[in-house]
């Protein structure tokens, strides 16, 4: 089985938005998705990823601009018509239709000869590992059973693009590792094109080839993971990349990329991610891991440990500064509540935003 | 050395054991509604299914016997149906596009409202209305012959077409609230699931939500056809009760009531209970053919 039977080089959304009255849920959205891409919309709820894949899926109007796959536009066509396949958050299996018959649902649709349905409907449970299960009704799977089925649904019609919105998000924790990997593997397989709504950055960072971070219906930036793990370009995205400490303060000190902040009693230095000079505003953002416990280099802060969680190889804490800030570090050897610790942030992987 | 206290565990309080087989406190509050069943609902049913076989004259089944041999009596069931399945079939047939219209829009009460108005009404008023609106003089008549669509006024009333309108306009409001909530309870996503797998809006009421509605609608059909099957008033007020709309209920009250045949009118009224039953029965088994689980499309 091969997936994106129909050629086609990119799809790009050209100034894609959508608003509800007054409420503007996508702003401008330009973005070009190239033929075997893996693409993850990440974004806190209510930013607008899933109204953007509503809207590739045609279940949902643009209200401005438009999709085209390479020159053909596609905005206008009735969802039927698109050809996508799509993984629902809820799965929507039809629960009247056995395993083989939701499956085959979208060749059947399409009019494809009864013998090649019985075919592509085998290869794709293959596929998923459900082999077994065809003749069963989705209401007596388990959930990650059910969201094979709806994966393979999707799948079988060879679509260009396949949408998924959220798939993972009603499973338990182990099986949202195991379902991770599978639809990797089978993106990977296929050769596909898929679009993969989340909020997790952890799914995003692991599955994407590029994730795109939303926020307020705007993309805040494109990039690989690594781009956004290690750099990211905005505020927002480093507070969805796991940035967590955020201290803000004023500019006291630019020298070339390192700037100090002052926050509070404390002055820690950065880099700068935005052009930032003495007496501006500034945030600066740093990583649990960023923030060590256990001695390193520059910043030197001293805090009072509030909280300590055991991570396994490591323990991530909670301290609060005389002044009040608060910072959430890492310590290999541990802490103990209301220990006083001098916690060392590495200027080089602190990041400094105009505020 | 411990102190072992013994337990008794093979003792389990009288409570406990009822609650295991389901009888709790919350039981007993069905009680009032039991005895009132009982005394209403059961006790007349088996007081009048005896006095049905305790005929003036004649033997055991002699008023079965009179009615399935008196075509003026037995034809009121044929007259009954006609009327009552296609005012079902009509009421359904109505209620589903517009319950698929109204699901979709935020401000359903209002229309909702519009719709259930005529429940609030009841049968007799509403034939008085009908008598005004589709009588020779009524507007309806007389709008048609003014734009010379039709040359002398259309009867509409005192005739099977008034009854059939009353039994529309009373019965849909109950047809549609039912057919609504069935409908509504269909996950959107499913159908949204058909859509982008390629169905269009024709193959996704066929193969999606048909399917899935079929065992709703075959409720709403029964409880809509049983309610149509006793109509009354409205065949005296709006139909021809010698005649086209002599249906079964009336036969029932002329025994009771011009004859003073109580024994005659039990079994009729029996008569009338064993047809509903039959269809109800009928339409229950087709519904058994159908998927009737839940019309989710997975773990909400």
């Amino acid at each position: 089985m091969q997936l994106a039977s129909t050629s086609f080089n990119e799809i790009r959304l050209d100034h894609m938005s959508r608003s509800f009255g007054a409420h503007h849920a996508l702003k401008d959205i330009n973005l070009t998705i190239r033929k075997g891409e893996f693409i993850a919309l990440l974004g806190p709820s209510g930013c607008g990823k899933s109204t953007a894949l509503n809207c590739i899926a045609g279940l949902l109007a643009t209200t401005g601009g438009g999709i085209f796959i390479d020159q053909k536009r596609i905005d206008q066509l009735k969802p039927e018509d698109r050809g996508f396949g799509m993984v629902f958050q809820n799965y929507a299996l039809f629960p009247h239709m056995t395993v083989r018959q939701n499956v085959g649902f979208g060749l059947r649709m399409r009019r494809v000869d009864k013998a090649e349905i019985e075919r592509r409907v085998t290869d794709a449970l293959a596929l998923v590992h459900l082999e077994t299960q065809g003749e069963k009704l989705p209401g007596q799977l388990s959930g990650g059973q059910q969201q094979r089925v709806a994966i393979a649904r999707a799948i079988v019609i060879e679509p260009p693009l396949v949408l998924m919105d959220e798939p993972l998000s009603n499973l338990d924790a182990k099986l949202r590792l195991e379902m991770r990997a599978e639809i990797r593997r089978i993106h990977n397989q296929l050769g596909g094109t898929t679009v993969y709504v989340t909020h997790d950055q952890d799914e995003a960072l692991s599955l994407a080839d590029r994730i795109v971070v939303l926020r307020d219906g705007e993309i805040r930036q494109v990039g690989t993971p690594r781009e956004l793990y290690e750099s990211p370009a905005h505020f927002d995205v480093a507070e969805f990349m796991g940035y967590r400490n955020r201290l803000g303060g004023t500019v006291t000190a630019v020298d070339g990329d390192r700037v100090s902040v002052a926050a509070g009693n404390a002055v820690v230095t950065g880099t700068a991610r935005d052009a930032v000079k003495v007496g501006d505003l500034a945030i600066l953002a740093a990583r649990a891991d960023d923030v060590a416990a256990d001695g390193g280099q520059g910043n030197a802060v001293t805090a009072t440990v509030e909280t300590i969680e055991y991570r396994g190889r490591e323990h991530v804490g909670t301290a609060r500064t005389a002044d009040g800030l608060e910072l959430v570090f890492h310590s290999n050897r541990g802490a103990a509540q209301g220990e006083t610790l001098t916690l060392s942030i590495d200027p080089a992987r602190a990041l400094v935003f105009a505020a | 050395m411990s102190a072992l206290v013994e337990h008794d565990y093979s003792r389990i309080s009288l409570q406990q054991r009822l609650a295991r087989r389901g009888f709790d406190g919350v039981t007993l509050l069905a009680l009032p509604a039991v005895v009132f069943l009982l005394a209403v609902f059961v006790y007349p049913f088996i007081y009048g299914l005896a006095l049905s076989f305790m005929p003036k004259a004649g033997g055991f089944f002699a008023n079965y016997q009179t009615f399935f041999s008196d075509p003026y009596l037995y034809n009121t069931i044929a007259t009954t149906l006609w009327l009552a399945l296609p005012v079902t079939l009509i009421s359904i047939a109505m209620a589903l596009p517009i319950a698929f219209r109204v699901r979709l829009m935020r401000r359903q009460r209002l229309l909702t409202t519009i719709l259930v108005l005529p429940v609030t009404l009841g049968t007799v008023l509403v034939a008085q209305g009908l008598l005004n609106y589709l009588g020779p003089q009524g507007w309806f008549s007389r709008t048609l012959l003014l734009f010379h669509i039709i040359d002398a006024p259309l009867k509409l009333t005192n005739n099977y077409w008034g009854v059939f309108a009353s039994l529309i306009i009373t019965g849909f409001p109950f047809t549609f609230l039912l057919t609504l909530s069935y409908v509504s309870g269909i996950d959107p996503a499913l159908e949204q699931a058909a859509a982008t797998h390629g169905a269009n809006s024709w193959q996704r009421f066929r193969f999606v939500f048909w399917p899935l509605l079929v065992p709703g609608l075959a409720i709403a059909f029964c409880l809509s056809f049983v309610q149509a099957y006793a109509v009354f008033p409205s065949a005296i007020l709006l139909g021809a009760p010698a005649g086209p709309t002599r249906v079964i209920s009336i036969a029932a009250y002329q025994a009771a009531f011009e004859q003073y045949d109580y024994s005659m009118a039990s079994a009729i009224a029996m008569i009338m209970a064993a047809v509903q039953l039959v269809i109800v029965v009928a339409i229950l088994g087709l519904r058994n053919l159908f998927y009737r689980g839940s019309t989710a499309g997975g773990k909400g």
